[in-house]
């Protein structure tokens, strides 16, 4: 599960580069998460846009991430698939997470 | 007929070859992230529930008629508690809950769900929408 982190200004972005967080991978991916985000930052953006899929397992090491940055940072995400919205759609997730469509606007708008 | 084995690599090989191979790969795009999601979940949900006591053979038949997808998938591992499958009731958003999101999934996408244990063998069957890409 590769993650790429940059700091944007004050924000730190993660970048997703694996297609899918899946069964498979989302301890994995819950563990690197934790440990990017040790890195100080006003706000923490997770770039989604190059993941095509998300399960119910990948959905809940996200929610997890969330946990962890909580209550100092909140977890906000970019560039949600059409899958991956899907996803977090009917779940209703979509209510407790701030959502850009990409980096960029995210980045652009004040958290 | 596609096998795999009741662990996530596996699941998510299998899984892979499925999106790979007809009927799945000739639907439109909604349609296949459809069946992704639901077979996803319930593939992963025999890897950690049927075969919690130890892995073992999955098998996945698909077939396409009139605008539907039928699944059919068996297991050798323990039976559904209860004797049928679980209700899938959402956890609250605001709880933040980590899982318990699988069936609420599956039965919100998926139609004419059945399921069978007879000797030895879990068998669900269930219905997706499935229209076929267009050029």
């Amino acid at each position: 599960m590769p993650l790429k982190a940059s700091m944007q200004g004050t924000t730190l972005v993660i970048r997703a580069l694996d297609d899918r967080i899946d069964a498979a991978g989302a301890i994995q991916f819950k563990e690197q998460m934790r440990d990017l985000t040790a890195t100080p930052s006003a706000r923490v953006i997770l770039d989604l846009s190059n993941v095509q899929f998300l399960d119910s397992s990948g959905l809940g090491a996200v929610v997890a991430v969330m946990k962890l940055l909580a209550p100092q940072r909140k977890l906000e995400l970019a560039g949600l698939t059409p899958t991956v919205e899907k996803v977090f759609r009917l779940t209703r997730m979509d209510t407790v997470f701030t959502i850009h469509a990409g980096v960029d606007q995210g980045l652009r708008q004040v958290g | 007929m596609i096998e795999m084995t009741g662990e996530p690599s596996s699941v998510r090989d299998g899984l892979r070859r499925a999106m790979h191979s007809p009927p799945l790969v000739a639907l439109a795009q909604e349609d296949r992230s459809t069946a992704e999601i639901v077979l996803a979940e319930i593939l992963n949900n025999i890897a950690e529930h049927a075969y919690s006591a130890g892995e073992g053979p999955i098998r996945l038949w698909l077939g396409w008629a009139e605008g539907r997808l039928s699944c059919r998938i068996e297991d050798e591992g323990l039976p559904m508690p209860g004797g049928s499958p679980p209700v899938g009731r959402p956890p609250r958003p605001e709880d933040l809950a980590e899982g318990g999101f699988g069936w609420h999934l599956i039965r919100s996408l998926a139609a004419d769900l059945a399921y069978e244990r007879a000797r030895g063998v879990n068998r669900l069957c269930f219905t997706l929408p499935a229209e076929q890409s267009v050029g």
